[in-house]
């Protein structure tokens, strides 16, 4: 009796310890929660010491501007001599989901990322404005933006007067094959998902807007303006091209590399890409069907302590001389009126380049995405991941 | 008694330091995970979650992602197995007949760490790449049609887990055959096992505690890598890796990422501690 007694009440004082433990952690698990990530610019903000703080802090993409070389001085060495501002250049940005990722803990609790600036594509840009964590430019400081500005580029629905924002560089989102091994060329985007001697030869990309508005396009809907039901449509077709190994891979920047070797024959690509790739076979197509647009943006972070640097820095490369120098490297579309003209002086072989002056005619046929609603990206980016695995 | 008195804390002392480090490293986060995975599903990274205890988060990722789950199992248990034949022949091969260039064997099959990871295995794409010696040799001879590849196949992913994690197979098995007595292996020739029986009956058992530790070391990593599929594979071998790092990062959908993971690592455990009782533990030290 007093063994049995013994042992069960040890059995009872387990138990009891147990399911104690096991409340406490459950109830722990609350705190855990995650608080919202909004924030007011007008508050969120620190004082300006760009006065006497020279330096200057950006992160961007890789490969996006150019290099000194013999002879040859970079634009940012000649803003610096300009200026007078030591800059701290880092290529960190790979991706606009990743870089979020990266920043989204300080932003979000009103910590500093140790940035003056970064480059963000349009539909990243829109949203970090809209929780609050960019502030504004002052327009007296920035007289070049607002003055030299593209049309096409000057008032987008996310940020009307430039107020938060200033492109960094504009393109194209198309179609590329290789010469040496595709003899008859693409001419269509929807031949990336049908053609059968492409099967297992093909990459798309990673970035919804691109891929699924090229997509849209090609069954004749205007990314721009398109239902839930045409969506679906179009991710039907992407989901069925994908599970029939059609489409080999869904990739980033890195898709040259393969285009190069000859193991994609064709894919969907950014314009200044293919004119970087410094392969002669690689040939960028724009689609039948129209091309999509898109342009990355300066943005200056809340908290960032050397804001007067940053517009100093904007203001610089809305010179149309500094952007034609730019341009000419980048091979993408350049925001700024005026460097065609200024482009006469630094490249002559590049002033009727369309893929960095696009001519009207090549506008019209460019398309922009829908701007979704919080739920919608939601959705969509679980879709759409759901078939490229990204 | 002083004896004792004076030496009564020292094991917590010693305990102290691995179990900060433990509480720190994997307490916290791990219920920090297990919180991420009842989080209201319809919460977001920009206006936060709520732990609501939502049970369904699990039986929803089991719902959408049991393929990546299931696949990630079927190829790491594939990798291991042939890690296991590869491994088992090489470290038998280093323990009883390389004699002088034992030592030289060993440092070339950890030297691989000396470069990337992430090196190796994208040198992995230029071995396999459509163009390349191995698929065009594999072609001339028919092996892969002409139009085949092995470039973002299931096999390429199978072999880049295979060759990135061979060496956690290889040292753990060759620790434990190195250790066996060769005059037992003597012995059962002297009581007229051929070599065959001799090897099934002797070296085979007492190697078993480095097979389990081995496998143990290859299986699990191999399950929740990402890696291999991410360069090696396409959108068809995607594994369970794959999913949770883009729900993590690209989709930021938290809840479902964090059930697909503790469903991940219940799995892990519950087919570990099947597998240790099968296998026995007691040797494993």
């Amino acid at each position: 009796m007093t063994d049995n007694g013994g042992l069960s009440r040890r059995t009872m004082l387990k138990g009891a310890a147990g399911t104690a433990f096991g409340l406490g952690s459950v109830l722990a698990l609350k705190g855990f929660g995650t608080s919202g990530l909004k924030q007011d610019p007008a508050t969120c903000r620190a004082t300006d010491e760009s006065a006497h703080d020279k330096n200057f802090v950006i992160s961007n993409w890789p490969l996006y501007i150019d290099e000194p070389d013999k002879g040859y001085r970079s634009t940012l060495q000649d803003f610096e001599k300009q200026t007078g501002i030591k800059v701290h250049y880092t290529d960190d940005v790979n991706d606009n989901s990743e870089f979020f990722a990266k920043v989204k803990n300080q932003l979000g609790a009103c910590e500093s990322t140790k940035r003056d600036m970064f480059v963000l594509t349009d539909w990243m840009a829109a949203r970090m404005i809209d929780v609050g964590w960019i502030q504004p430019l002052d327009p007296a400081k920035v007289p070049n933006l607002h003055e030299n500005i593209i049309d096409s580029l000057k008032s987008p629905d996310w940020d009307p007067k430039r107020t938060y924002s200033a492109p960094w560089q504009s393109g194209l989102t198309g179609l590329a094959y290789n010469k040496k091994y595709l003899k008859k060329p693409v001419k269509q985007y929807g031949e990336l998902l049908t053609r059968k001697d492409l099967h297992g030869r093909v990459t798309m990309l990673t970035e919804l807007r691109d891929t699924m508005g090229l997509i849209l396009l090609s069954q004749g809907v205007d990314p721009a303006k398109f239902s839930d039901a045409q969506w679906n449509t179009a991710m039907d077709a992407l989901t069925k091209a994908t599970s029939d190994g059609q489409i080999r891979r869904f990739t980033g920047n890195d898709y040259v590399q393969d285009l190069s070797a000859g193991n994609v024959l064709a894919c969907e690509a950014w314009s200044g890409d293919i004119a970087n790739a410094g392969d002669d076979n690689l040939v960028f197509v724009p689609p039948e069907e129209g091309m999509m647009i898109w342009a990355d943006n300066m943005l200056v972070p809340n908290l960032a302590t050397r804001e007067g640097n940053a517009e100093k820095w904007i203001d610089f490369y809305y010179d149309p001389h500094n952007a034609a120098k730019l341009a000419d490297y980048n091979q993408y579309i350049c925001p700024v009126k005026g460097a065609q003209k200024a482009m006469e002086k630094v490249d002559p072989d590049n002033v009727d380049n369309p893929l960095i002056f696009p001519t009207d005619e090549t506008l019209k046929q460019t398309h922009r995405f829908m701007a979704l609603k919080e739920f919608q990206t939601r959705e969509y980016e679980r879709q759409f991941s759901n078939v490229t695995g990204v | 008694m002083p004896r004792q008195g004076k030496g009564r804390y020292t094991a917590y002392w010693l305990l102290a330091p691995g179990a900060i480090w433990l509480g720190l490293f994997f307490v916290i986060p791990f219920y920090s995970l297990v919180s991420a995975s009842l989080f209201d599903p319809n919460g977001s990274v920009l206006t936060g979650y709520d732990v609501t205890y939502h049970f369904a988060n699990f039986g929803n990722a089991i719902k959408n992602y049991y393929p990546e789950l299931l696949r990630s199992l079927w190829y790491a248990g594939l990798a291991t197995l042939v890690c296991l034949v590869i491994g088992y022949v090489l470290a038998y091969a280093i323990a009883f007949k390389a004699g002088r260039w034992r030592n030289l064997l060993l440092v070339l099959v950890i030297a691989p760490f000396f470069t990337s990871f992430l090196l190796r295995t994208l040198s992995w794409k230029l071995i396999l790449s459509d163009h390349g010696f191995v698929v065009d040799t594999l072609q001339k001879v028919h092996i892969l049609g002409s139009d085949g590849r092995l470039l973002n196949t299931w096999f390429a992913v199978v072999a880049g887990i295979v060759y990135n994690f061979l060496p956690f197979m290889v040292l753990p098995l060759y620790a434990s055959l190195e250790k066996i007595d060769g005059r037992l292996i003597e012995a059962a020739g002297d009581l007229y096992a051929n070599p065959f029986k001799a090897f099934f009956k002797v070296t085979w058992p007492l190697s078993l505690p480095g097979v389990v530790a081995g496998t143990l070391l290859t299986f699990i990593p191999a399950a929740g890598d990402f890696i291999n599929a991410q360069l090696l594979g396409g959108p068809g071998q995607r594994m369970v890796g794959n999913t949770i790092q883009s729900l993590f990062t690209s989709t930021q959908d938290y809840a479902a990422a964090g059930a697909l993971s503790v469903i991940l690592m219940a799995l892990i455990v519950g087919l570990v501690m099947v597998y240790i009782r099968r296998a026995g533990t007691e040797e494993l030290v």
